[in-house]
């Protein structure tokens, strides 16, 4: 490959109509004569519904139609969960409620009104009766009993199960030392920029229904609502416009997107629904919610004999679509990036009447690199070790990879040592250890946190997905010799559009500007899979680079065609074939034209430029477009598609150090610096991969210092406005110093990992590791986040 | 976040809008830089029936000096009082204020009258208000009224203003030369509101003892108050550190605490003194 445009930092094609207003969310669309929608959601955690009256909504002004539960419970199938874990208790989750609600949010009746104003103020005409019952909130209470959120089921327990490989009794026996920690991992909102919105239009006559939603699964959306809806797939259109951020909440099937698309088919007319933040915090999943234990053995020189965790994972009310798959991400990254002989999670899965938790930035990953981190740092402080030793002293060599975990994964590559040591060498670590130990002399307090991560990206191979964990791919030339791709992957911010265009740009030998990515939209694009899991370039774009070998093949029998050449004899380079060699043999059997030469229709088209020796791809698009002078019995065109099935994940991995300061009367942390080494293999844009691991850090310390989701005792949501839930700003973020290493995946042949959730990832224990380093001096060896300077002021207060 | 139906009024003048919010006094909110009123509306936590608009009258917005007193339009924003040279000069606790407040869309909207009207119990400017003992003009039907800072906020989202009044002008003697003034805050990381905000206006005499005080505390209870303990720890002191820690440890005095899921009462008595004592320390430093 020729890198012109692969390993640059390619300015994003997608920011100029971006920065400039000139992109169209779903809100931007506008078609004429459409209605618009509002939601009576429950303001219960839990409660029966014993009436609900919807005569004077009705009668409102400008509404068109109000439905409510009883109304659709026999036209619109459940909402779907497509995880099949053994035994799994899968509540019926109806897109409407109809006599029971279970989290403070959900949906209970449905306004269609003719403009927003009136739909909203209809809600407040609708009369429900409701039997207040008990919440239930915590996650471990709910699991030993108490009351119930479904009677039916006896208890609160969705599913238990346990998973690892090795002896752990033995490990943990022969260990000279076994720790032991209660660790919370609190809810936390993903709070995307652009909240979530549903366009849904039907037209009677063709019987075509199409769904614009804020989304980044538009293929399988269409598949679930299809089910959902009772419509036939291929008359289902879902398209994403631009999408605003999705951090995993937009990577399911929500109950509005199959209401509004329902809604539309009983009035034939568009019907428009844009959430509204206290919506989106209410009734958009929430990710992490668990409460773990865990066991760590180790002897005495620091060699790691065994992990467990037994965890309690909050799922909410409802499972939407990973809801319970999300805690076995967790088991499966238990042993991060060390050599851990024997692990087992212990996964309780319990209802709690809250909205459910599902995939959030790492999506069970950051669970388990915190617990695995954190866990590191516990056993240093046990052995009174250097944080770094410990950690260096467990790393697989990068000769024992495909390394084989007790999880039961393979890491396909990985240079552990080079990442650390780049981030020991740029932070000068042991210069700041020095520093720290002369200002607590000094009582002050600095905390030196170092996390180095692993985590599974690509996902993934199609036997380890609920539905397919492949991706797809057609490129192809038009006549004018502008190169068009489809992807089945669904950029909602990445910039894919701009990476991928990098790609086929080098891979074909033209201009940048002359290859367009198309995405998003179902009619248009090949069936795809989604972009999540750190997959789009890693699966996304091998389709792409596979798709442009099928290509090129077809191209270069084409270019031995014109330049009469043998195949072998031509070479292709910067967007050219050339002929090395003539052709021995002469019979190459072309057919004499049906039109004699120059009487042929006049061509709207020009000719293909060929000479003697040259071709470049682009003409021999044309010319296979044409198709007057092709080799006998080949297809016309020139367009190939391919669905990569990846053969294994990859597994990013890389060194994250924060060093903080902690304001002993205000209990106030401060960074004094943040390094981040990440290795993600092979990087495609550089500054791509920046805003990635700048964007994913800060949404680790959002995590680590200032965001929970909180529910009161009685289930109310009581963060439920972003002047309540603490997301960080510009202002709270260090400056960031990042590196690489590079170490390619030899599971793909771009090399690639992916790095969409590296820095939450590997961000949110290092920062924790700090503050609790800096107040070690007060025994401390474990905080709860987040890390509330109340929180750190008690210990100092109540130690000092 | 769609607010529920209201009618919206724009008078020309003040005597206009004296007169409208005369005929709709029970349906009525007064609108400034809405940067409080309009997201509590979107909430439908406000419903009035009637917004009259303040955003076309002329002649609110403007700082000026009349001999010594300051004299602020109800209508000036946080940002024109941030970048208010002459206030840097003569009465610097308002612009480090008012650049604390929020982001800057927010100063760009958000006006003094406005903030002070609202009396949000954990809002920056009332504290500085207290602290430099501003006078408030109202403007009713009956004309106009005076009302001391001390008591012009009354309890939780309560002022003295009567239900027919709008403030007009907010009045400041111009502390003396070589006073020393600090306003610092704990913002709460999601709202940017003060968990505790403590203004502080000092002047020391030729010996340099401290010979006036004010200080103004926000955040920490159901309103913004005055704390004349710490002030009369602090006046006749050397404002040594004996003697600011002294009067830092006074600062919640009598006060019913404050507690929230960002801090409890007891960690924001303690915050209150930490930022008392720092802000009397920043003034005292600065003080002549």
């Amino acid at each position: 490959m020729a890198n012109k445009y692969v390993g640059q930092r390619v300015k994003r094609t997608e920011d100029p109509r971006l920065i400039q207003g000139l992109g169209h969310y779903v809100d931007d669309i506008k078609l004429p004569d459409t209605l618009y929608v509002a939601f009576l959601r429950s303001m219960y955690a839990h409660a029966r519904i014993t009436s609900i009256d919807v005569s004077e909504a009705a009668a409102a002004p400008g509404v068109v139609a109000v439905y409510t539960g009883k109304d659709v419970a026999q036209k619109i199938g459940p909402v779907p969960c497509a995880s099949a874990l053994p035994d799994l208790k899968v509540p019926d989750y109806r897109v409407l409620a109809s006599d029971h609600v279970v989290f403070v949010g959900q949906p209970v009746a449905v306004v269609v009104a003719t403009d927003r104003y009136a739909a909203r103020d209809a809600v407040d005409l609708i009369m429900v009766d409701y039997d207040e019952l008990p919440a239930v909130v915590d996650v471990e209470q709910a699991a030993q009993g108490g009351p119930l959120v479904y009677e039916e089921y006896g208890d609160n327990i969705a599913y238990k199960l346990t998973a690892g490989e090795g002896d752990i009794e033995a490990a943990l026996a022969s260990a000279d030392k076994v720790i032991k920690q209660r660790m919370v991992h609190q809810r936390l909102a993903p709070i995307a920029m652009e909240p979530r919105g549903v366009l849904a239009r039907y037209f009677p006559g063709e019987q075509e229904l199409t769904i614009w939603s804020s989304t980044q699964i538009p293929h399988l959306l269409r598949t679930q609502l299809a089910i959902m809806i009772g419509i036939a797939e291929n008359k289902l259109r879902v398209i994403t416009p631009e999408v605003g951020g999705g951090f995993g909440s937009k990577l399911n099937v929500y109950a509005e997107e199959a209401l509004l698309g329902w809604i539309s088919m009983q009035l034939a007319k568009p019907v428009k629904w844009i959430e509204t933040r206290r919506e989106n915090i209410q009734a958009t999943i929430h990710g992490r919610g668990q409460v773990g234990y865990i066991e760590i053995g180790c002897k005495n020189d620091g060699t790691l004999m065994g992990l467990r965790y037994n965890v309690f994972a909050d799922l909410g009310a409802y499972h939407q679509l990973l809801t319970p798959a999300i805690p076995t991400l967790t088991g499966l990254m238990l042993s991060g990036s060390y050599k851990i002989p024997a692990i087992q999670i212990n996964v309780t899965g319990v209802f709690t009447t809250k909205m459910a938790t599902d995939a959030y930035r790492g999506a069970g990953r950051p669970e388990a690199t915190y617990v695995v981190e954190r866990a590191l740092d516990l056993v240093a402080a046990e052995l009174a070790m250097d944080v770094v030793d410990v950690r260096r002293k467990n790393f697989p060599s990068p000769e024992e990879f495909p390394f084989k975990t007790a999880t039961g994964l393979f890491y396909d590559s990985g240079n552990y040592n080079a990442a650390l040591d780049k981030a020991l060498e740029m932070s000068d670590y042991h210069t700041l250890r020095e520093e720290q130990r002369k200002a607590r002399d000094q009582g002050r307090l600095i905390g030196i946190g170092v996390s180095t991560y692993v985590e599974i990206c690509a996902l993934g191979p199609s036997q380890a997905m609920p539905a397919g964990g492949w991706e797809s791919a057609t490129v192809r030339i038009e006549p004018t010799g502008k190169v068009t791709i489809l992807t089945g992957a669904s950029p909602h911010g990445q910039g894919q559009e701009t990476s991928f265009a990098q790609i086929a740009a080098d891979e074909l030998g033209v201009d940048l500007n002359d290859v367009t990515v198309i995405h998003g939209d179902t009619s248009i694009v090949q069936y795809g899979i989604g972009t999540f899991g750190s997959r789009a370039t890693a699966v996304g774009g091998t389709a792409v680079f596979m798709a442009i070998e099928k290509l090129k093949e077809k191209a270069s029998q084409i270019a031995a065609h014109l330049l009469k050449a043998e195949q072998s004899a031509v070479t292709f380079k910067e967007g050219r074939y050339s002929k090395a060699a003539a052709r021995a043999a002469a019979a190459d059997g072309v057919p004499e034209p049906v039109v004699p030469a120059g009487q042929a229709p006049a061509g709207a088209l020009p000719e293909p430029d060929i000479d003697d020796k040259h071709v470049s791809i682009q003409d021999i698009a044309l010319a296979a477009h044409i198709a007057r002078d092709i080799p006998p019995g080949m297809e016309p065109g020139l367009s190939a598609t391919h669905f990569f099935e990846p053969t294994n994940f990859t597994f990013p991995f890389g060194t994250h150090i924060a060093v903080v300061e902690i304001d002993r009367d205000t209990g106030d942390v401060k960074f004094l610096r943040y390094v981040a080494v990440d290795d993600c293999g092979k990087v495609i844009n550089p500054m791509m991969v920046d805003g990635q691991v700048h964007g994913g850090i800060v949404q680790a310390l959002g995590q680590a210092l200032y965001e929970e989701v909180v529910y009161d005792e009685q289930g109310q949501l009581v963060t439920g406005t972003l002047m309540d839930y603490a997301v960080p700003r510009a202002a709270m973020i260090p400056w960031l110093e990042l590196e690489r290493t590079e170490t390619p995946s030899p599971v793909n042949p771009l090399g690639v990992k992916g790095v969409g959730e590296a820095g939450t990832i590997g961000a949110t224990p290092a920062i924790v590791n700090a503050v609790v380093d800096a107040l070690a001096p007060f025994g401390i060896r474990h905080m709860d986040m987040p890390l509330r300077p109340e929180s750190i002021w008690r210990i100092v207060n109540t130690q000092s | 976040m769609i607010p529920a139906q209201f009618d919206y009024l724009s008078p020309q003048t003040l005597d206009e809008a004296v007169r409208l919010l005369g005929e709709h006094t029970d349906e009525a909110k007064i609108l400034a830089g809405g940067h409080s009123l309009i997201p509590a509306m979107k909430l439908r936590l406000a419903m009035p029936q009637i917004l009259i608009d303040l955003g076309r009258i002329r002649d609110l917005s403007y700082i000026r000096e009349e001999g010594d007193q300051i004299r602020i339009g109800a209508m000036t924003t946080y940002y024109e009082i941030e970048s208010s040279e002459r206030l840097r000069e003569i009465c610097p606790l308002l612009p480090e204020t008012a650049a604390q407040i929020g982001d800057v869309q927010v100063r760009n909207k958000g006006t003094i009258g406005g903030s002070l009207a609202h009396s949000d119990p954990a809002a920056d400017l009332p504290a500085a208000i207290i602290a430099l003992g501003a006078e408030m003009v109202a403007v009713g039907a009956n004309g106009e009224r005076v009302i001391k800072a001390d008591d012009f906020f009354v309890d939780l989202m309560t002022t003295a203003l009567d239900a027919g009044e709008i403030l007009r002008e907010i009045r400041i003697t111009a502390p003396k030369q070589g006073s020393g003034q600090a306003y610092l805050k704990m913002p709460q990381p999601a709202s940017g509101f003060a968990v505790v905000g403590v203004a502080v206006t000092l002047t020391r005499d030729q010996g340099g003892a401290c010979q006036s005080a004010g200080v103004g505390v926000t955040g920490v209870a159901s309103k913004a108050y005055r704390a004349t303990g710490a002030e009369a720890a602090l006046v006749g002191s050397s404002l040594d550190e004996q003697a600011i820690n002294a009067a830092a440890a006074t600062i919640s005095d009598g006060v019913s605490l404050n507690g929230d899921l960002f801090a409890s009462a007891e960690f924001r008595k303690h915050l209150a003194e930490v930022y008392a004592r720092r802000a009397i320390q920043a003034a005292a430093s600065r003080a002549k």
